[in-house]
């Protein structure tokens, strides 16, 4: 409550405290530009590991619930083992559903490399297995049954696939705070800059200030409150076309995949809302150090 | 009450004042001289501990400014009126709003003391130009604004760094006419000049204690005033 109270009493300010130190357009302008084009790019940043998070967890959960098993066998054979993986697939706890893959299906996976007019039923394919798995499944002990009933049977748990696919998201999405954190940091430099820059401008003012008996505290408070407020003012802009941009990107779409699946959904908004606040904590820290460092030097 | 007591100040490795001690006791009036350079506004400048001491100490109301921390030497300042030699103002702001400064800085409603600031104002002969802003003002005003900016928050102490360095003789007899006027109103004032004409103006006006800092060191100046 006390946090709040100061919160409170430091946004709507002193306007005495206010008035004692002049305009100065240049730095407001300055200010206000980078902490908007910081919050723009955040809004991208934030909106890559948002992203990035999720791609790494749809990855995880649609790869983690399904498994293939790959029946090679003679093809006098291959009937009669696909037969018996299924019987076995069936009766195993653990298994929601195991389906063998049509001719058109298997035609349309080796597509890619073949082409479409494919003749699988005259090539020695292997016939696949498309399983759902669901909670309580045994992987080893199913590996052991069907390799007594079908010999001919390989299962593939996708995990080879899978770590890399998930490594690779989460890199992504660890880069993406990465940039956050640079993003803040250029920021806060910045901000340290046009606020060395006003305090060198006011050192006349300073003094007079200090002469008439003016705490260090209520000299910084004035650049403090002016820096944080036009930080403030600069990163809702900012943000507020970051994030406008970000929802005009194209919808989700298979063939595009990732790229146009960028973006937040539902309260995921309310992430980039936070920007401007968190730009407005990092000026007003900025410049409070600037301030007080400043004064320290004068005696 | 301020004390000095065996005070020195060093500055890029030479001493600039050196063994210096002083009582400035409640009501009491003071000048302060010597030649230029000689260190009066290193002296002024440690008395309202916009310098401190290297050796010795300054105390204000019994504590050694070097002991305080910069809100307490902050606190102390609003204590001690102070009238610079260039007097600096905030060109922004009125001059009604430069005298208030002390005010606001100290948390005070300078709408409250609308009435003192008039008053003061009109003390100094700067009613008609509340309104304007301090570049309008003539050598004259600015000191006068200086020196009710000094007094506004009623300090005991008053310091004048060459109030009358770049003004005419009479506006120089006003500005001592005002800080006489303080002083009998109790208040403590120092003024550091080397315009012995104005020390010697003021012998009929006020019983005052001719300091003079020669050779880095405090005397008490002789009967050649």
């Amino acid at each position: 409550m006390k946090y709040l109270h100061r919160a409170l009493a430091f946004l709507v300010g002193d306007p005495q405290a206010d008035r004692v130190v002049p305009p100065t357009g240049f730095t407001a302008q300055l200010t206000s530009f980078s902490a908007g084009a910081m919050a723009f790019l955040a809004c991208f940043a934030l909106a890559l590991s948002v992203s990035a998070g999720r791609l790494a967890e749809r990855w995880s959960a649609e790869l983690a619930q399904s498994l293939t098993v790959r029946i090679s066998a003679p093809a006098e054979q291959l009937d009669v083992q696909t037969q018996a993986a299924l019987i076995v697939l069936e009766t195993t706890p653990g298994i929601a559903d195991a389906r063998p893959l049509s001719d058109e299906e298997q035609r349309a996976l080796l597509a890619p490399w073949f082409g479409s007019d494919l003749p699988v039923e005259e090539l020695p394919i292997p016939q696949l297995i498309d399983v759902i798995e669901e909670d309580g499944l045994d992987i080893q002990g199913l590996r052991l049954r069907l390799q007594a009933e079908a010999p001919g049977a390989v299962i593939d748990d996708h995990s080879r696939w899978r770590r890399p696919l998930v490594e690779a998201a989460g890199r992504l999405r660890l880069l993406s705070w990465l940039s956050l954190v640079l993003i803040a940091g250029a920021m806060a430099a910045m901000v340290t800059l046009a606020a060395n820059a006003a305090l060198s401008a006011n050192r006349p003012v300073i003094e007079v200030l200090r002469q008439v008996g003016a705490r260090d505290a209520y000299i910084a408070s004035a650049f403090v409150r002016r820096f944080t407020l036009r930080a403030l003012t600069g990163a809702a802009m900012g943000g507020m076309v970051g994030m406008i941009c970000v929802a005009l990107l194209p919808s989700t779409d298979a063939a595009g995949g990732f790229l146009t699946d960028l973006g937040f959904a539902g309260m995921g908004w309310l992430l980039p809302a936070t920007i401007p606040f968190l730009a407005a904590a990092v000026a007003f820290a900025a410049t409070r150090f600037a301030a007080l460092r400043t004064l320290r030097t004068m005696a | 009450m301020i004390e000095l007591e065996k005070v020195a100040y060093s500055y890029g490795g030479g001493e600039l004042l050196s063994d210096i001690s002083l009582s400035l006791q409640p009501g009491s009036f003071h000048f302060l001289t010597g030649p230029s350079g000689a260190g009066k506004t290193t002296f002024l400048k440690l008395i309202y501990g916009d310098l401190l001491a290297t050796a010795g100490q300054v105390r204000i109301e019994g504590i050694d400014t070097r002991a305080m921390s910069r809100d307490q030497l902050a606190f102390a300042r609003r204590k001690i009126g102070v009238v610079p030699q260039q007097s600096q103002f905030l060109d922004h702001l009125r001059v009604a709003d430069n005298v208030a400064l002390p005010l606001m800085v100290s948390g005070r409603d300078a709408g409250d003391a609308q009435t003192n600031l008039d008053q003061l104002l009109n003390w100094v002969g700067l009613t008609a130009q509340k309104e304007s802003l301090p570049p309008e003002l003539s050598g004259g005003e600015r000191q006068r604004a200086a020196l009710a900016r000094a007094v506004i928050t009623s300090p005991n102490v008053i310091l004048a760094d060459e109030p009358t360095g770049n003004i005419d003789w009479e506006m120089s007899q006003r500005i001592l006419q005002l800080l006489v006027e303080l002083n009998k109103m109790g208040k403590t004032v120092m003024i550091a000049t080397h315009d012995l004409a104005l020390i010697r103006a003021s012998k009929a006006q006020v019983p005052a204690r001719v300091l003079r800092i020669a050779n880095r060191r405090l005397q008490l100046a002789g009967a050649d005033l």
